[in-house]
């Protein structure tokens, strides 16, 4: 993966740069000491990296807006960082660019349960915006698998989802409103607690630009009462045709359970060695739950059940407590630690038509032994999100390579079956090069004009989304 | 001129290239404003071009007649959630409504409030720019974060950037059964309260709407088991508020606005923060108003030349005229900019009015 050659006028120009900083940011709001750069490097894309030129901790809108200014007056590339749990690279930065990071923005700035939405500093972690309005019974619905970790800025820049989203919806579909400031300084207010908007929604193409558009730093999210409860069943089969098609018939059934998530063999195998969550050896298995009172859920759990007997499971297991739906869930929430304890890992986030899922397990199954690597699958069946994780060996020379190669068949795969190369990772670096898989000139370019309406210098995130040689006019403007 | 009608996207990219004045573009007429200009029509793009029950997804062209598309969903017990609104009666349209004019207007129902608006359901979009190019963005599965997302920018840009030519859609299975509870007597204040409550409870509350001096009314969905279920435990929620009876389903009614339809007056529609409403609505003085999403949507018939940028003042949300001689109050000069920038990059020489 390549980066832009850094740029060396803007290198030369650090310590103005940084002086220039210094003058609207508090003095432990910048960093350009070598070693504490570091903590800023790579995102949890670790095997890229590249200190930035400085680093910059602001803590209000105010601060943000004075130093872009400053960074669009001289020039220089910045690149937003929630909390540097991108997979795709999103926060990578270059060696002349200044990262901005807004993890220390992290106050809850409103809540109205009234009104259902809830206004924070977008420095706030995911799971701490349930947390603040966890006792008057309500919840922040979108939970990526690094909620306790990731914050709002990331999620709105990725449009996250999680495994929640078949019911709930991703970022996009519960963010409200937020407080955005342009490269150029200005500060932009895009909508508030209603719920749509006068004009153009242009929340709507903020939400999931990577960065690449504005720096969120407030944000008006909606909140949902929670559940009465909620109650997992298990259920294993000896292909993933017939999984696949269990999917298929619960959905057409009219159930709309809250998650369905499915895991192959490999990955079934790694989680029990990991976890030892209980769960049956065999070729897929997935786990479906529902929510409501406990009249509800049974009445959906035998639903299901009926349905899933007719796929003649090997394994057809329910919940009876909260104990046992945990252990339910606990293999499922430590695949990605289980694969990491035994391998080093990638994990794709491709989309695909449900209705494609037995070909294309088939033929990612073909692609692992043509390439020589193991592929594990656990993903989220309902919507199609898939997570092949492709095992390898960073200390063996050319086995990244490899597995980047195999990645991008993998992707290149889920877009000839119709879906596409990210479901709620985004694109970052790492499928910036695929870009043009999926879409065409003229389609590439209609997403081009809109950053140059929003950062005419193309100094936001410049590399990141789009490949390298198709922005390179736009970035050297 | 004569209305235009491409009978293919090919056909539609050479009218706009080769278009020297606005073109007004129309799906069925039957919503949205109707300027000045050579009328477009996209009637000619139809047909349903996937739809897979299982996956919850269907695509189809833009010019199709929303009634197809139901009637087609509904033999599968599916239906398009956000609950496409009729709004012939209230702005005295005839026509046919079309896909492509219902994702144009962002045009959403009751069911907003709880499960999302039609751009939630929006899943993909072609559709052909001022310079006459195709353009594709989205696809056709339920998560796609692959660059950025036009397919929100397009729904709801009420053809100021471009033509849709065709759109995938999410859908969701039609509910086993309904059940609706109205409270009378309430108070605008107390309306916006009661429903405000329902909301914040977890019975899945899916139409939440008060009709001053009628009824407040609140809809539940769902299997016939859980629906009763929740229909007491929300009738125990709002006991405060009076008991409540149920009712016939009005949804059809308040998604239509009907009871301000045939009325002369202007026609504003009001989207802000809920708990604002009541109060928003006193300031106004209305001749009559239809709350829906809880508070979160008003339509206000207004006497013929009121100063409604002037009464409202201040408040959180925004206001549109439909019908008389009034405008809106402006964006804000940051937000204008913006739109007028992507306006200028979609459609450089001005040819959609």
């Amino acid at each position: 993966m390549d980066m832009p050659r850094p740029d060396a006028a803007i290198l030369s120009r650090k310590a103005r740069i940084v002086a220039r900083l210094r003058e609207v940011l508090p003095a432990d709001a910048v960093v350009d000491d070598l070693h504490e750069l570091r903590a800023y490097e790579c995102d949890a894309l670790s095997a890229y990296r590249c200190p930035p030129l400085a680093a910059i901790l602001p803590r209000s809108t105010t601060e943000v807006a004075a130093a872009l200014k400053i960074c669009h007056d001289e020039g220089v590339p910045v690149v937003p960082r929630g909390a540097g749990t991108s997979l795709a690279g999103g926060a990578l930065p270059t060696a002349d660019s200044v990262i901005l990071g807004v993890a220390r923005m992290n106050a809850v700035l409103e809540v109205s349960y009234t009104d259902r939405f809830i206004r924070v500093q977008s420095g706030r972690t995911n799971l701490s915006v349930s947390g603040a309005v966890e006792e008057a019974g309500f919840f922040y619905a979108p939970d990526p698998s690094s909620q306790l970790a990731c914050a709002i800025a990331g999620n709105i820049a990725m449009n996250s989802g999680g495994a929640h989203c078949l019911k709930y919806g991703v970022t996009t579909n519960n963010l409200l409103g937020v407080t955005m400031v342009l490269m150029d300084g200005t500060v932009v207010e895009i909508g508030g607690p209603w719920m749509d908007a006068p004009g153009l929604d242009l929340l709507g193409v903020v939400c999931g630009s990577e960065g690449q558009l504005g720096v969120v730093t407030e944000a008006t999210l909606r909140i949902l009462p929670k559940p009465e409860g909620a109650l997992p069943v298990l259920m294993g089969f000896d292909s993933s045709e017939v999984a696949g098609a269990c999917v298929s018939d619960i959905i057409k059934a009219g159930v709309l359970p809250v998650a369905i998530e499915f895991m192959d063999r490999p990955c079934i195998e790694a989680c029990e060695a990991f976890a030892r969550a209980g769960y049956p050896m065999c070729e897929a298995l997935l786990i479906v739950e529902v929510e409501g009172s406990e009249a509800e859920i049974r009445h959906q759990l035998d639903l299901i059940m009926q349905i899933a007997r007719r796929h003649t499971p090997v394994e057809l297991r329910e919940a009876a407590d909260a104990d046992q739906a945990k252990r339910i869930w606990l293999g499922r929430k430590s695949a990605f630690g289980a694969m990491g304890q035994i391998n080093d890992y990638m994990c794709l986030d491709g989309t695909i038509p449900v209705s494609s899922l037995p070909f294309v397990l088939k033929r990612i199954g073909e692609l692992s032994r043509d390439f020589g690597l193991d592929v594990a699958n656990v993903f989220h069946a309902g919507d199609g999100n898939m997570h092949p994780l492709i095992l390898y060996n960073a200390n063996l020379p050319g086995d990244q390579e490899k597995c980047e190669a195999l990645g991008a068949e993998i992707l290149k795969l889920c877009v000839e079956v119709g879906g596409c190369l990210t479901g709620e990772h985004g694109v970052g670096i790492e499928k910036r090069d695929l870009m043009a898989v999926q879409y065409g000139p003229a389609d590439l370019e209609a997403q081009l004009r809109v950053k140059d309406v929003f950062d005419p210098k193309w100094l936001l995130n410049p590399a990141k989304v789009f490949p390298l040689q198709v922005t390179a006019s736009r970035r050297a403007g | 001129m004569n209305e235009m009608r491409p009978a293919s996207e090919a056909e539609l990219c050479e009218i706009i290239r080769a278009a020297s004045g606005p073109l007004v573009v129309r799906g069925g007429g039957t919503r949205g404003a109707l300027p000045a200009g050579a009328v477009l029509e996209t009637g000619g793009l139809n047909g349903v071009t996937l739809y897979e029950p299982g996956a919850l997804t269907l695509v189809a062209g833009a010019g199709t007649p929303v009634a197809e598309l139901e009637a087609l969903l509904a033999t599968e017990g599916q239906r398009l959630a956000f609950e496409v609104p009729d709004l012939r009666g209230l702005l005295g349209r005839e026509g046919t409504s079309t896909l492509g004019g219902v994702v144009a207007e962002n045009a959403s129902g009751p069911r907003r409030v709880s499960v999302g608006a039609c751009r939630d359901f929006c899943l993909g979009v072609r559709f052909v720019d001022g310079r006459g190019e195709v353009i594709r963005n989205g696809g056709r599965v339920m998560k796609n974060v692959t660059g950025y997302d036009l397919v929100k920018l397009l729904a709801g840009s009420r053809g100021r950037l471009g033509v849709l030519t065709e759109v995938a859609l999410k859908v969701l299975p039609r509910p086993e059964t309904e059940a609706t509870l109205c409270l009378s007597g309430l108070s605008d204040a107390q309306a916006v309260e009661a429903l405000s409550a329902a909301l914040g409870s977890p019975y899945e509350v899916t139409g939440t709407a008060h009709l001053p001096g009628q009824g407040t009314y609140l809809r539940i969905e769902g299997f016939e088991g859980s629906v009763r279920y929740r229909l007491e435990r929300l009738r125990a929620v709002l006991a405060s508020y009076g008991a409540g009876v149920e009712v016939a389903s009005p949804w059809a009614a308040i998604r239509d606005v009907t009871a301000l339809a045939g009325r002369p007056g202007d026609l504003w529609r009001l989207s802000l923060r809920p708990s604002e409403a009541p109060g928003v609505v006193a300031r106004l003085g209305a001749e009559a108003v239809v709350y829906d999403w809880g508070g979160g949507l008003v339509w206000a018939l207004m006497a013929p030349g009121s100063d409604v940028v002037g009464r409202l003042g201040a408040f959180s949300g925004h206001a549109t005229c439909l019908r008389g001689g009034v405008a809106g109050p402006e964006e804000p000069p940051t937000i204008a900019t913006l739109t007028n920038g992507l306006r200028l990059q979609f459609d450089p020489r001005g040819v959609f009015a």
